[in-house]
């Protein structure tokens, strides 16, 4: 009796110990899930969710204080990706914090109008403004993020959120469209002659 | 010569009525690009980034001069067709299957067609020159794949260090139905093709097994005289490295892939390049731009293009200088019939839809066909019937392919190798509810496309939100750090205060001395002041 006791308690301790340290030998640094989460998230840094940024609502998410379905340039998609990262049913978007954009846009600097104040520039998430005090700011076009942090900080109202810019090179073939058993003479399909 | 090449299989494709022989009849024409005024010449000509303006408004220019550059690994300058004055930049349509208009320089020809001091340095004997000097000749030509993809020459001659450069394959199958381009290039200006050859031989010689590099080009056997043309022209100039291969005519064994299978039995891996198996592609029109640009050190600035089908009169090819529109050349071809009803550039199969004949000619305009109206077709539900899958060369499948597009499930689509797909419509043209099936995978191409673009613009916000976010944690502790010193410093000296207070008593007397001292050094000052008084009177008045 003693010797099984001591034969189970013993071998309870070796694996105790191993366990200790393999938990101590491979201790991940941070939490993966977050860097999962965060990966999800547009990087728009907009703050529509009610945190200051994408990775502390990924944070917030993955602690369980935060909602999936507060990111509205995320839309659908991003919803679908936590949901399934959560393991939870996807919920359609949170109203509350605004709704998805049709369209990608960028945030135009009137350079008549700007007084070089600098207020923009401290307000961009992701330093997208150039410009010093008193001289005119300009947007980097390429880096905005289309997140309109830097409108209500402006005194003079000169920025304006415009659709991004679409040349033939970022144009994308449309879905195509027709109906059946209808004669169709739609452009695009006329390479099946 | 050799012993005769073992030819490789494609699986798929089709057997198309080829409606070439109309459009060789005759030797080609070149055109003059004063004959029609003004040229549009677009920015934006290759697979790459968007060329910017160098001249300005107002400018003479020479042929042959550098209009437009940008700086980047695919970018390549843009020349001047013909000498003349450039009027503006404006937005014009392009010839884009968007429709869209882009930015396009306007050359009012003076008619000299003056090359003036802007042509580069003629090489006839490349073989002195180095590879690295040869590539960015054939890059500052701004010579892209002629073919149609317009992907830049100078990179796709480029070669992976570590896998040998076995095989270099000339294109000149020119599969696609009505196109006959490169069958009168072959035709006519075989003895450039080959010189061409040499020279990308030349550029790859380091880059050589030890069993040594052979040029084949493919040609189908619906062009035989462009093969005899062409292995004259080999015979001529007695390389035994280049081998002519007549290969079965079969759509689409002209695609890079493809013919690289027949010629060689290897398969480029999907997302690979031909290089990655020692195989380097490219086509023969682009062989002899290659030549001109380094023997005779003209920069691209023309290419020969085939006006053809029902639609216009006088099918035939001409030698066309870029930025010509394309209705000059249906004026040349003898003008519209009555069945056209649509203009196409490039070929039935695989050719864009373009608006109108007021889009100019550009580095990817191979074809220009006029063709009759589409034929009415119902498009029906699909029934699961499978043609599609046998004749996909590219051994995918199409219908699983267009249900996941059709969904706009494009991760599926993904997962079914969409992005393999050479869009050339072989699918389409057996499908027997002629559904369009190769705008579903264009759409779910471009969908990818833009997926990952998003991803790559997100990872750059995430990485300078982060930058930003590490920048004012910084400042911020930086600040307090500096704070706290101020605290340090203050305390500090209310300390010494406190401390001078307590040790009054002790520094009562230093500070008697030190007084003492300087009533003591002034009092020496004013003896001395009153000896030297009689005589200095100057230093007097000066002090």
């Amino acid at each position: 009796m003693l010797l099984a006791l001591l034969v189970v308690g013993g071998l309870a301790l070796v694996f105790g110990l191993l366990l200790a340290y393999a938990a101590h030998r491979y201790k991940v640094e941070g939490d993966p899930l977050v860097e999962q989460l965060d990966q999800c998230l547009p990087q728009t840094q907009c703050g529509q969710c009610t945190f200051p940024g994408c990775r502390p609502y990924a944070e917030a998410i993955a602690k369980g204080e935060a909602d999936i379905n507060q990111c509205p340039p995320g839309g659908e998609d991003t919803i679908e990706a936590l949901a399934d990262l959560m393991g939870v049913e996807p919920k359609p978007l949170n109203a509350e914090h605004g709704e998805s954009e049709e369209e990608a846009l960028v945030a135009l600097i009137d350079e008549q109008t700007c007084i070089g104040c600098t207020l923009c520039i401290q307000a961009c998430p992701v330093d997208a403004i150039v410009g010093a005090a008193k001289h005119m700011h300009t947007v980097i076009a390429d880096e905005c993020t289309g997140c309109k942090l830097c409108l209500p900080p402006c005194p003079v109202d000169c920025i304006a959120m415009i659709p991004a810019q679409r040349g033939p090179v970022d144009w994308q073939w449309p879905y195509p469209v027709y109906t059946f058993n209808i004669t169709n003479t739609h452009n695009t399909t006329e390479r099946a002659a | 010569m050799n012993a005769p090449l073992k030819l490789w299989q494609n699986p798929g494709g089709l057997a198309l009525p080829a409606h070439k022989e109309t459009s060789t009849q005759q030797a080609s024409r070149s055109l003059s690009a004063h004959q029609q005024a003004p040229l549009r010449i677009p920015l934006l000509q290759h697979a790459g980034l968007k060329a910017e303006a160098q001249v300005q408004a107002g400018e003479k220019v020479y042929k042959g001069q550098v209009l437009a550059r940008s700086q980047g690994y695919t970018a390549l300058p843009i020349h001047a067709s013909t000498s003349g004055v450039i009027t503006g930049i404006e937005q014009h349509p392009i010839p884009h299957p968007s429709g869209l208009t882009d930015d396009c320089l306007i050359l009012e020809p003076d008619g000299d067609d003056d090359w003036g001091t802007q042509r580069l340095p003629a090489w006839p004997h490349y073989t002195e020159q180095n590879e690295e000097s040869l590539r960015a000749r054939i890059a500052e030509a701004g010579i892209v794949g002629l073919g149609g993809a317009v992907f830049p020459t100078a990179i796709k001659l480029n070669v992976r260090p570590e896998i040998p450069v076995s095989h270099l394959i000339l294109n000149g199958a020119e599969c696609e139905p009505y196109i006959s381009c490169d069958d009168q290039l072959m035709q006519e200006r075989a003895a450039d093709i080959i010189v061409g050859a040499q020279i990308m031989l030349h550029i790859l010689a380091s880059h050589a097994p030890p069993s040594g590099q052979t040029c084949l080009v493919g040609i189908e056997d619906n062009k035989p005289a462009a093969i005899q043309a062409m292995q004259a022209a080999v015979k001529m100039s007695g390389d035994t490295r280049i081998q002519i291969i007549s290969l079965p005519t079969r759509y689409p064994n002209g695609g890079e892939r493809q013919l690289i299978h027949t010629l060689t039995g290897r398969e480029v891996p999907s997302a690979g390049r031909p290089a990655d198996i020692g195989v380097i592609c490219h086509n023969v029109a682009t062989a002899r731009a290659i030549y001109r640009a380094v023997v005779l050190g003209e920069p691209l600035i023309d290419r020969y293009v085939t006006v053809t089908g029902p639609g216009v009169r006088h099918p035939q090819n001409f030698s066309v200088p870029f930025g010509l529109p394309i209705s000059a050349l249906i004026e040349q071809a003898g003008g519209y019939t009555d069945v056209a009803e649509r203009l196409l550039m490039g070929g039935p199969m695989m050719g864009i839809t373009l608006a109108n004949a007021n889009i100019p000619v550009v580095k990817a305009t191979n074809c220009i066909l006029l063709d009759r109206a589409f034929p009415q077709h119902t498009v029906m539900p699909c029934i699961r019937c499978g043609q599609c899958a046998q004749v996909c060369p590219a051994s995918l499948l199409p219908q699983q392919l267009y249900w996941h597009a059709r969904a706009r499930d494009v991760e599926q689509a993904e997962k079914y190798h969409v992005m393999d797909c050479i869009e050339c419509g072989c699918c389409e043209v057996v499908c027997p509810s002629h559904i369009p099936l190769v705008d579903y995978y264009r759409f779910a191409k471009d969908e990818i496309k833009a997926q990952r673009e998003a991803q790559q613009k997100a990872a750059i916000a995430r990485e300078r939100y982060e930058m930003r976010q590490a920048r004012l944690e910084r400042l911020e502790r930086e600040r307090a750090e500096k704070l706290a010193k101020h605290k340090q410093a203050l305390q500090d000296k209310a300390a010494n205060k406190a401390n001078t207070a307590s040790d009054q008593n002790s520094d009562k007397n230093s500070k008697q001395d030190a007084i003492q001292a300087a009533l003591e050094r002034a009092k020496a000052k004013k003896a001395q002041q009153a000896q030297s008084k009689p005589t200095s009177p100057h230093k007097q008045d000066a002090s």
